[in-house]
């Protein structure tokens, strides 16, 4: 386990992508985590002028209630990780469960487990989103958390399905089997830590798509509209028409924020793409070093 | 027909690694060569290098290829695309990976047949038909596509390909490695066959030692990059001066004769990013000197092989590629004679 | 053969299950919401109307679940999907297909331009390897795949439509002018079509032209590009012939996966420019409380994606020998 994170440590050291997803999501942690160091106000006060623009006072200005911007996006990333880490970690998981089971059980239950998860794969996601989310009305947190998990852990299950089974033939497994061990010790003691690098991609891929899924519910008005997250914000923007009367930060601020946290996942997401697959790593173009006998094919990479 | 000079080629990396370090060596017309080494020694890499057929992070870095006449390595690609199977073709190890899966056998030797000249749809299938007949496959496969063929059929159909236009020489990568042991007699055979028939000079892969040289003309033996030892089959296989081809040889059991136990060579090639003085052998020799860890041997002359290896240096002439080393050499010796004789 | 067999009756069963999922999903809620709706129904819709509401909404107490259920199926079967709240007295079918024109032609169309183009420059870029086009298009790309639909097509809106004045931004044509299939009507469709389709298109391209190159990559190192090489073949040739053609396949079962996505991007880019597609009745239908246009509309684009799907599988077979022999 220890050298697991010693090798994702340095794999995301190497990579300039990746150190720069890294940085970015760990400025966001610490946003959530201690919003009021950064803040000096309420995100929820309407205790200002409305529809102010940027000042010393207020970094980006007030919304339409004469609420701080920047508080509000400072306050509102706490809810949007607790979106994307708590979904994210959940449907990970269950897709680990389901595609590994169904890699190791094999015949019958592969098959049955398969296509249970190929036909969720397939009924579109998002209308789904919004039927439920229009039926419960003003979804909290946990609801969106628990509406995403059940809804978006298929594509992931496919993914670590495949490459269970790329391992099923290994002979540690083999070895692990002729030993005598349960399925389930071979499952999560010797599968499972194997496929590391995947599952932390998975779990990164989900988070995104779960940071942009909620965000999305919520901007159509089907979250809780009184609460703090860039999605509301966004709602709150809409329907004060704020790109109409001209006070755009309401708009671009939120957006900016979640397109920067989903920056972050899909860049350290790219990064450990790398880390399984090296035919992908960036190729530094050379120039000629010494080159025999007047070469006229100098510098350039080429292929054909 | 083909010359290889000096050839040195190298990966790209923090610490570049040199892949094939100086090789030399020739090839005459309808002559068979066989390249033989463990995995890792450089010889695939020394046959794509020779063929132009390499991928970035590898290039070649020094050394020509000289094939009838013209250096293949400074020629551009259009240059070198009007030889490319017309005079030189290839053969890989895996017909299933070096075959397109989403096109027919037919439509793939179409491909080569029409990237050199025009010919008529007639003359292509007629073409077709002919070398599949040649290796023994019936025509009709020219519609299959390569995942329906066994893989003997498969491997064979590459052959047929590579035979399409009658080239001058084929280089073979390992073409029998993927096969059953009766599958590379029958393979091997035909291939002698076809060689004997159409004249083609044949560069053959291998790291079987005992199955390519019931074949060969000649032998060449690799290890780390370098040439260990090269010459007439018989002379390297009955008596094989280098430690490492001794060691490779009396690794296979002969079927007649007596009941030895095996000896494989102990230890584990040398990592070639690293550079290190003396000979690359010498971990693992059992025939190892004092000075085999501080000088490295160059190729010497020895009853009508080269062979590198400290044992033979300075009691025969030198190899004529390392001229300029064989005069320092051969000079010291004179004036330690001449020294002495005072 | 068999394998196409095998999808479409891949595609009967999730037929099924989004036809029964559409079933369960009013009954499962909480604090059931739909029986709530029905009140509104009561004695405005009888007889006929009245009985096929019940089954799709589950209010009528008087039969039990299966019989409901194999009603509802010939309901649905029969085209009959519900009576629309908002519109009423218009049936959902009725109200539906006043929309699926517009969203056919923006996100049918700009999926298919996204698809090829994202092809196509994922294809050079990966040719080109360490080229300026490899250099900056994948960091790029992932960083435009993290933007929020929605917010990619406000933040044209206010470019192009509010501050430069350019094009349209609100509705699918010039509301003021009849609708007719005359130039000038069809003109204005045009430009109000092309911001959301622009936004649609950038927000979609990234994930074919990443999966493209990508795959391109581990194809070129394979050994029948390099055979290809050797046999002299014109690089353009390689290319395509011999590397894409190989490399484009799991993007195309890709594209198939991915529809679920391009679906809620479109939802969300007419919701923005209130595009009168199926998405931006969704969307209304919700605000309005329309549950029966509501289901009648998730129940249509579902299964519009697994026609997709199923049309994406039987590509696939076409162009890929080996799945016409294998299993």
């Amino acid at each position: 386990m220890k050298d697991s994170l010693a090798r994702f440590g340095r794999a995301i050291a190497r990579s300039r992508k990746a150190t720069a997803g890294a940085i970015l999501l760990a400025v966001f942690i610490v946003l959530a985590l201690f919003p009021g160091l950064f803040a000096r106000d309420s995100p929820t006060a309407e205790a200002y002028a409305r529809n102010l623009g940027p000042s010393s006072a207020h970094l980006f200005g007030t919304t339409g209630l004469g609420q701080d911007i920047f508080s509000q996006a400072v306050y509102g990333t706490g809810q949007v990780l607790e979106i994307a880490f708590g979904a994210g970690l959940a449907s990970t998981l269950i897709a680990a469960l389901i595609g590994v089971a169904a890699a190791y059980l094999g015949g019958f239950w592969d098959g049955v487990l398969n296509l249970f998860t190929d036909v969720v794969l397939v009924i579109p996601l998002f209308p789904l989103l919004i039927v439920i989310a229009a039926y419960v009305h003003n979804s909290g947190t946990s609801v969106l958390i628990a509406v995403l998990t059940f809804t978006g852990w298929s594509y992931t299950a496919r993914q670590l399905r495949s490459q269970a089974l790329s391992l099923r033939g290994r002979d540690f497994l083999a070895a692990a089997r002729v030993r005598g061990e349960r399925a389930a010790y071979i499952i999560t003691v010797e599968i499972l830590p194997t496929m590391s690098s995947l599952l932390v991609a998975a779990f990164l891929t989900n988070a995104l798509y779960d940071v942009l899924f909620a965000s999305s519910l919520q901007f159509i008005g089907l979250g809780d509209p009184d609460s703090t997250s860039w999605g509301t914000m966004l709602y709150w923007a809409q329907s004060n028409e704020a790109l109409q009367t001209g006070y755009y930060l309401q708009a671009i601020v939120p957006g900016a924020c979640i397109a920067l946290l989903g920056a972050a996942f899909a860049l350290l997401n790219y990064a450990f793409d790398e880390i399984g697959n090296p035919a992908l790593r960036p190729v530094r173009r050379r120039r000629a070093r010494s080159r025999p006998l007047g070469s006229r094919r100098v510098g350039r990479l080429e292929h054909a | 027909m083909l010359e290889v000079s000096g050839l040195t080629v190298e990966y790209a990396a923090s610490r570049p690694v040199r892949a094939v370090d100086n090789v030399s060596f020739s090839v005459a017309s309808g002559e068979f060569l066989g390249i033989v080494g463990e995995s890792g020694c450089g010889k695939s890499t020394l046959l794509f290098a020779i063929a132009q057929l390499l991928t970035p992070p590898a290039e070649v870095t020094a050394g020509s290829v000289t094939f009838d006449g013209s250096n293949l390595v400074t020629m551009t690609q259009r240059q070198l695309s009007a030889i490319r199977w017309r005079d030189l073709s290839v053969v890989m190890q895996s017909a299933m990976n070096a075959l397109n899966p989403v096109k027919s056998i037919g439509a793939q030797f179409a491909d080569a047949l029409r990237a050199h000249g025009r010919p008529s749809r007639q003359e292509v299938a007629d073409r077709s038909a002919e070398v599949l007949r040649l290796v023994g496959i019936d025509p009709v496969h020219l519609r299959s596509y390569p995942h329906q063929l066994s893989g003997g059929m498969r491997q064979r159909a590459m052959i047929a390909m590579a035979l399409l236009f009658t080239p001058d020489l084929v280089i073979m990568d390992e073409p029998t490695s993927a096969l059953d042991v009766v599958a590379q007699r029958s393979l091997m055979t035909q291939i002698k066959e076809l060689q004997a028939s159409l004249g083609f000079a044949i560069i053959f892969v291998t790291h079987d030692m005992s199955l390519v040289s019931h074949f060969s003309d000649r032998l060449l033996v690799m290890y780390a990059g370098q040439i260990a030892e090269i010459g007439d089959t018989r002379r390297v296989f009955g008596q094989p001066l280098h430690p490492y081809s001794r060691g490779l040889l009396e690794a296979f059991p002969g079927i007649r004769g007596l009941r030895v136990p095996l000896t494989g060579i102990p230890g584990a090639p040398p990592d070639l990013s690293v550079s290190r003085a003396g000979c690359r052998f010498e971990p693992r020799c059992a025939a190892r000197m004092p000075q085999c860890g501080t000088t490295a041997p160059d190729l010497v002359s020895r009853d009508g092989s080269d062979v590198r290896c400290l044992l033979y240096a300075g009691s025969g002439t030198e190899a004529t590629m390392d001229a300029a080393s064989a005069d320092a050499s051969t000079s010291t010796d004179a004036s330690t004679n001449a020294g002495t004789a005072q | 053969m068999r394998y196409v067999l095998r999808r479409a009756g891949f595609f009967l069963v999730t037929l099924w299950a989004a036809v029964t999922l559409n079933f369960f999903l009013p009954r499962m809620m909480p604090g059931n919401p739909a029986v709530a709706m029905m009140g509104k129904f009561r004695g405005r819709v009888s007889g006929q109307e009245l009985a096929s509401l019940e089954t799709l909404f589950g209010a009528d107490n008087r039969q039990s679940l299966p019989v409901q259920y194999v009603h509802y199926l010939g309901d649905i079967a029969s085209g009959n999907w519900g009576t629309s709240l908002f519109y009423f007295p218009s049936p959902v079918s009725q109200v539906i297909r006043g929309a699926i024109f517009w969203t056919l032609g923006l996100v049918g169309v700009t999926t298919i331009l996204a698809f090829a183009l994202g092809t196509g420059v994922g294809i050079v870029a990966a040719w080109r390897r360490g080229g300026l086009l490899d250099s900056i298009a994948p960091p790029l790309l992932v960083i435009a795949s993290a933007i929020p639909y929605f917010w990619v097509g406000m933040m044209f809106i206010l470019i192009f439509g509010l501050k430069l004045q350019w094009l349209p931004w609100s509705g699918g044509a010039d509301l003021t002018a009849t609708p007719a299939w005359t130039p000038g009507y069809l003109g204005t469709v045009l430009q109000h079509a092309l911001l959301p389709a622009l936004a649609l298109l950038i927000t979609t391209i990234g994930t074919w032209t990443l999966t493209m190159r990508n795959n391109m990559v581990t194809t070129l190192a394979e050994d029948y590009v390099r055979m290809a090489r050797a046999k002299g073949l014109r690089p353009s040739r390689i290319m395509f012939d011999y590397a894409a053609r190989n490399a484009v396949l799991p993007n195309l079962t890709g594209f198939a996966m991915s529809l679920g996505f391009i679906v809620g991007g479109a939802i969300l880019i007419e919701y923005v420019f209130n595009y009168p597609g199926v998405g931006y009745m969704l969307l209304q239908a919700v605000e309005n409380e329309d549950y029966p246009l509501m289901q009648g509309l998730f129940l249509l684009i579902t299964v519009a994606v697994l026609v997709a799907i199923l049309l994406a599988d039987i590509a696939t077979a076409v162009f890929d020998p080996r799945t016409r022999s294998a299993q």
